[in-house]
């Protein structure tokens, strides 16, 4: 629809007919502004993304950046940290010449989150770029901060009046977490919401912008042979694991007050989760995805006080074994506080109670310094209703089991029951495997870089929208809640009643107690 | 990321030998390492003149990642009475332990005259069953090479290697009617094409598009057929009824018809364009707003001049890809199907003088 200073007047745009044909659809021009500019994500993720869009001729036509950050700096010193990330970080070694003319439209505004002085000198520098490119530019503002500043940025940026713009549209990107209990979530909603527009909103989660997440659509939806078996009629139960090999690293802080369930399974499992369980939507749009999604997050009862020590089970790593190595418990890391009981492995099992799903058991587990990195999901067929074989001298006819594998060998495999070669009729599981590396010819993009070109574009497709966050958190935080700590696991060292497991595991043996007779645990 | 290569090679062979060498090559490969796993997505035929197979094969080396996953080179040479073979399985190590270490084939067939009656029972045996095929002829042998294409889905072309653009731009209008056209004089254009539609893609400019009332191409002597196919582009998108161009000095000149108005064209060569392609693209609407870009140090040069005569010029930033990265585009091109590459071909040829 054409817009006039902002408003839309009712006419359509005319097609763009020059863009048929093309892979890659031009992005509108935009200011892009960090907030954290100097910070690990910005660093690591955000500015070797935007470096390798601006190798492959991908970002807007008309491009510039802004990095804000409380350290005093001038312009060019950010420059040279950009630089500095880029050639550390980028998956591609950089090209000199692209790489000046990037950091050439880079500027840096210090200054506190909360200081009104740092928005008036960004409108002023936003003001600067578009009297340079004689045109209003689009903005977009990136939140890769601690969150309790979300709401302070987003609340500066409505007194600021940058929230809207005539001429150009304004997206805010935000990163995770998008809270840390349902309530918070509620309350940033509430606060975000009351200054943008939820279309103007893209809360990231970078699982959604992995090549392989956006496989398993292709995957369910582009095959007829696998949806006619898609429901509690074939489906015996689906097993969800996000495993590490690596304990927390430099990331105490943080890590020990997420806690397993919030880092991964609130976010990113859920959303595997929702990918395997929704229906197929009407179209690719982002509101129609997302519909399917919530309704999934919906159908998952949310879980009583009662039902939570059957239904979930955390556990913390110990000391022992991995990569050939003594590797230190939990504990033992740098920066974990004394008596810790944050998880560092959590499991659930959780139901969809909707028609396609009902009975089917969704078993999710995710932990640090297990056996092996590596996230996959195993959907189990239900057995076939009648051998007409004797079973002697087999392994036993197992029931079908596909697997997707996210990483790191990203594929699908199928086990089978085949004949063993031979006079009798014995059978053992045997796999039939497909890896996405071996039939393309080009390297995935970085999520980022997929996310920050589609934030640009206003594609929320792979963004989650407030009432899936909200839906999320409703199934999470009855067991947030039920694992904070109590006076009694503060009492002295190691004194809380969290399970322990020993590094380069298959994790703790309560996680047994989670299953449903006759189910077992993929060896990780 | 470092490589190993298997290699396999007999004097005087079949084409079942060879398969069969391949087979076990493979399987010995898997052996020794599980992580191993042959690639599948693409065969490449390409038929070259023995004598410059060397330099085809360093060519091919160059593309890296879009190496085909089976490349079959036939190796021709007039007088040769013998079929000779080697066999190459190239195996990149994984960048990290637990990946895949995929595998690629390289199988060179080295034949001559007297067996040029039964290629493709040479050929059809050793492309991998199932995948699509690229057909590859960068020495011409247009008639040999027509041949294989009853095996290809997918035909690689370079237009600028033609010395005549006409002869080009036929061959691969021929080539469109029998199989799907990759033709590397296109992909030299494709960041000129992203960026022109990026420039009319503000709401504003689009409805400038009509309106454009001059195209000026400048482009390296021997790339007319690129410079043709940029502007058959615009034509084809846009709507333009076309006729031939002349020539005039080392220019082509005319004047096509848009939709509210007569669009001046002119092709200019760029004698100091040092490598294949086009130099800069110019586009001036009946109302005077002027956009051009022009190749520039990490990117394309952005100019424009609007209505009022207030100009401003920037850099789009992105990195040349090189006379093998374009190679190695084209490969992977053959996984794809751009539907407006013939519109712009056909519109190309109509307006040669």
């Amino acid at each position: 629809v054409a817009v006039t200073a902002g408003r839309p007047t009712g006419q359509p745009e005319p097609e763009n007919p020059l863009t048929a044909g093309l892979e890659r659809v031009p992005v509108a021009p935009t200011s892009l502004v960090i907030f954290g500019g100097t910070g690990d994500l910005a660093k690591r993720k955000l500015l070797p993304a935007l470096y390798n869009l601006a190798h492959d001729g991908a970002l807007p036509e008309r491009f510039h950046m802004v990095g804000i950050s409380r350290k005093e700096k001038e312009d060019d010193d950010y420059r040279s940290e950009c630089e500095e990330a880029i050639r550390r970080f980028s998956r591609r070694k950089p090209d000199e010449a692209v790489l000046t003319s990037l950091l050439d439209n880079v500027r840096y505004v210090p200054g506190s989150f909360d200081d009104e002085s740092v928005y008036s000198e960004l409108c002023t520098v936003l003001d600067e770029f578009e009297k340079e490119a004689g045109e209003p530019l689009n903005r977009a503002f990136y939140l890769s901060t601690a969150p309790n500043f979300f709401p302070v940025i987003v609340e500066r940026l409505g007194n600021a009046k940058l929230d809207h713009h005539d001429g150009g549209e304004v997206r805010l990107i935000i990163e995770k977490p998008f809270g840390t209990t349902l309530e918070e979530a509620r309350e940033l909603n509430r606060r975000v919401l009351a200054i943008f527009d939820e279309t103007q909103v893209f809360r990231i989660d970078h699982y959604l912008g992995k090549e392989t997440v956006q496989n398993m659509m292709a995957f369910r939806f582009a095959n007829g042979m696998f949806e006619p078996l898609w429901n509690r009629n074939y489906i015996d139960s689906v097993q969800i694991t996000a495993a590490e090999d690596l304990g927390i690293g430099t990331r105490a802080e943080y890590y020990n007050e997420a806690g397993a369930l919030r880092d991964l399974i609130q976010n990113h499992m859920l959303q595997l989760l929702c990918h395997v369980a929704m229906e197929p939507p009407v179209s690719f749009t982002a509101e129609d995805v997302r519909n399917e999604k919530v309704k999934v997050l919906q159908a998952i009862p949310q879980p009583t006080a009662a039902q939570i020590p059957e239904m979930a089970v955390r556990a913390q790593y110990g000391p022992g074994h991995a990569g050939g190595e003594d590797v230190p418990g939990y504990l033992e890391e740098q920066g974990v506080p004394e008596g810790s009981i944050t998880e560092t492995y959590a499991a659930l099992r959780l139901e969809v109670d909707n028609w396609r799903w009902a009975g089917v058991p969704f078993y999710l587990r995710t932990g640090k310094r297990l056996a092996r990195k590596v996230t996959e999901i195993a959907v189990t067929l239900k057995p076939v209703p009648h051998l007409a074989f004797s079973q002697d001298g087999s392994l036993g006819v197992q029931p079908n089991q596909l697997v997707l594998t996210l990483q790191p060998n990203e594929g699908v495999s199928l086990r089978l029951g085949a004949k063993i070669p031979g006079t009798r009729m014995i059978i053992r599981p045997v796999k039939m495997e497909f890896l996405y590396g071996t039939a393309f010819l080009s390297q995935s993009p970085e999520a980022y870089e997929r996310l920050i070109t589609d934030a640009m574009r206003g594609d929320a497709t792979l963004f989650t929208r407030n009432d899936e966050v909200e839906s999320q958190w409703r199934i999470c935080d009855p067991i947030v809640k039920a694992w904070e700590p109590t006076d009694a696991d503060a009492s002295g060292p190691g004194a809380g009643g969290i399970p322990k497991y020993e590094s380069g595991s298959q994790g703790p043996q309560e996680a047994e107690q989670l299953l449903r007779e006759g189910d077992r645990w993929r060896a990780i | 990321m470092t490589t190993s290569d298997t290699v396999w090679s007999e004097q005087g062979t079949t084409p079942d030998a060879i398969e069969a060498a391949l087979r076990e090559l493979l399987v010995e490969v898997h052996t020794e390492n599980d992580n191993a796993v042959p690639a599948r997505v693409l065969n490449m035929i390409a038929f070259v003149d023995r004598e410059w197979s060397g330099e085809i094969a360093n060519r091919l080396r160059g593309v890296g990642r879009y190496h085909a996953s089976r490349l079959l080179v036939l190796a021709y040479e007039p007088r040769r009475e013998r079929l000779d073979a080697r066999v190459m399985i190239v195996s990149e190590s994984p960048s990290a332990p637990g990946e895949l270490a995929l595998l690629r084939e390289t199988i060179v067939v080295e034949l001559g005259d007297r067996h040029l009656d039964d290629l493709l029972t040479i050929a059809d045996p050793l492309v991998a069953t199932d995948l699509p095929t690229l057909l590859w002829s960068p020495h011409g042998h247009d008639e040999i090479a027509s041949v294989l294409l009853a095996l290809s889905q997918a035909v690689l072309v370079d237009s600028v290697e033609e010395p005549i653009a006409r002869e080009a731009l036929d061959r691969a209008c021929g080539l469109s009617e029998r199989a799907y056209v990759v033709d590397l004089a296109w992909l030299r254009s494709t960041p000129w094409r992203e960026r022109v539609a990026a420039l009319f893609d503000p709401p504003r400019l689009r409805r400038e598009l009509p309106s454009i009332a001059k195209v000026s191409v400048r482009h390296h002597p021997a790339s007319t057929a690129s410079a043709l196919l940029l502007v058959g582009w615009l034509a084809s998108r846009l709507g333009w009824r076309t006729g031939p161009l002349s020539a005039a000095g080392d220019a082509l000149v005319g004047a096509e018809h848009g939709e509210g108005q007569e669009v001046a064209v002119r092709l200019q060569a760029a004698p100091e364009l040092q490598v294949p392609g086009l130099e800069s693209v110019t586009l001036e609407t009946a109302a005077g707003l002027c956009v051009s870009l022009g190749r520039g140090s990490g990117g394309l040069r952005a100019h424009r001049r609007d209505v009022h005569g207030e100009e401003r010029e920037w850099t789009i930033p992105g990195a040349s890809r090189g006379e093998t990265g374009v190679l190695g585009e084209g490969i992977r091109q053959a996984l794809l199907r751009d539907p407006t590459y013939v519109p712009a071909l056909r519109i190309a040829r109509a307006m040669l003088p």
